[in-house]
């Protein structure tokens, strides 16, 4: 299987669309080989953030694919989630949680991050946000 | 999709068998709350031993519930929380702000409900 055949990607602009991206990074991650808590993790981080494309961007998309660490001893998952909603104005702020500008628990990002390995965000106020998510695979 | 909500003697039962949308979500938050006025519940037990995952907004919806159906005058117990699903949780950093009771299944849940109508009763803390 070529490795483009491993690559999902979801436009987000419903709840609807959310249970599919969450069903398609699940899969993936099992087939890797993720045990099913790394599995939970993985969908629970894909549920947050695409729950933040439709509550604040209304639309976007998320890509999920295989990954390889840049010294290529470790094998993973990386999700990005791109839209162009109104961006955030303070990351470092959203980042520490418990906060929320639309009644939720505000633990979206927050939590996105404490469940994966690796978290990277760019986001400019009215222009938009892309966030890159990975988890390795635990060597046995 | 109708969730079914069974009658127990004085509590209510709803057991959450798939991923649900939004719309399915405040329905049976809407249905929940009607059948508890009807009955006159005491208790509610939430059964998500199907979900194998449960993200900030379910369990924010979770709590939305228990508030409410506390109002109405009935506790909730939340069940069949899966032990991946549980670390998770943890991790998500949701337990400081989730006041939500969870027992590991329903015979326990309906235990608990028992014993925290029983302490609203005799008058203690609940």
């Amino acid at each position: 299987m070529s490795e483009d055949e491993e690559m999902t990607k979801v436009n987000i602009a419903s709840s609807a669309d959310i249970i599919a991206a969450r069903g398609k990074g699940r899969e993936l991650a099992m087939k890797m080989g993720f045990n099913v808590v790394d599995q939970t993790k993985i969908t629970t981080a894909i549920s947050e953030l695409t729950r933040n494309i439709v509550t604040y961007a209304g639309k976007g998309e998320v890509t999920i694919e295989k990954a390889q660490s840049e010294t290529g001893d470790k094998n993973g998952i990386v999700v990005v989630c791109v839209d162009e909603g109104p961006g955030i104005k303070d990351i470092g702020l959203v980042l520490k949680g418990g906060v929320s500008t639309s009644g939720s628990l505000g633990l979206g990002l927050s939590g996105a991050k404490q469940l994966m390995d690796e978290f990277e965000i760019k986001s400019k106020p009215g222009e938009g946000t892309i966030i890159t998510i990975k988890k390795w695979l635990r060597r046995r | 999709m109708d969730i079914p909500i069974l009658k127990i003697e004085d509590f209510l039962v709803v057991t959450i068998q798939s991923e649900l949308s939004d719309d399915e979500i405040s329905k049976l938050q809407e249905d929940i709350l009607l059948r508890i006025k009807d009955v006159g519940a005491t208790g509610l037990i939430i059964d998500i031993t199907a979900l194998d995952i449960v993200d900030s907004f379910m369990g924010r919806t979770l709590s939305n519930v228990a508030a409410t159906a506390e109002l109405l005058g009935a506790k909730t117990v939340v069940v069949g929380i899966r032990p991946a699903v549980a670390v998770t949780l943890v991790e998500l950093g949701i337990r400081v702000k989730w006041n939500v009771n969870t027992a590991l299944n329903l015979e326990r849940g309906r235990k608990l409900l028992k014993q925290l109508i029983g302490a609203e009763q005799r008058g203690g803390v609940s």
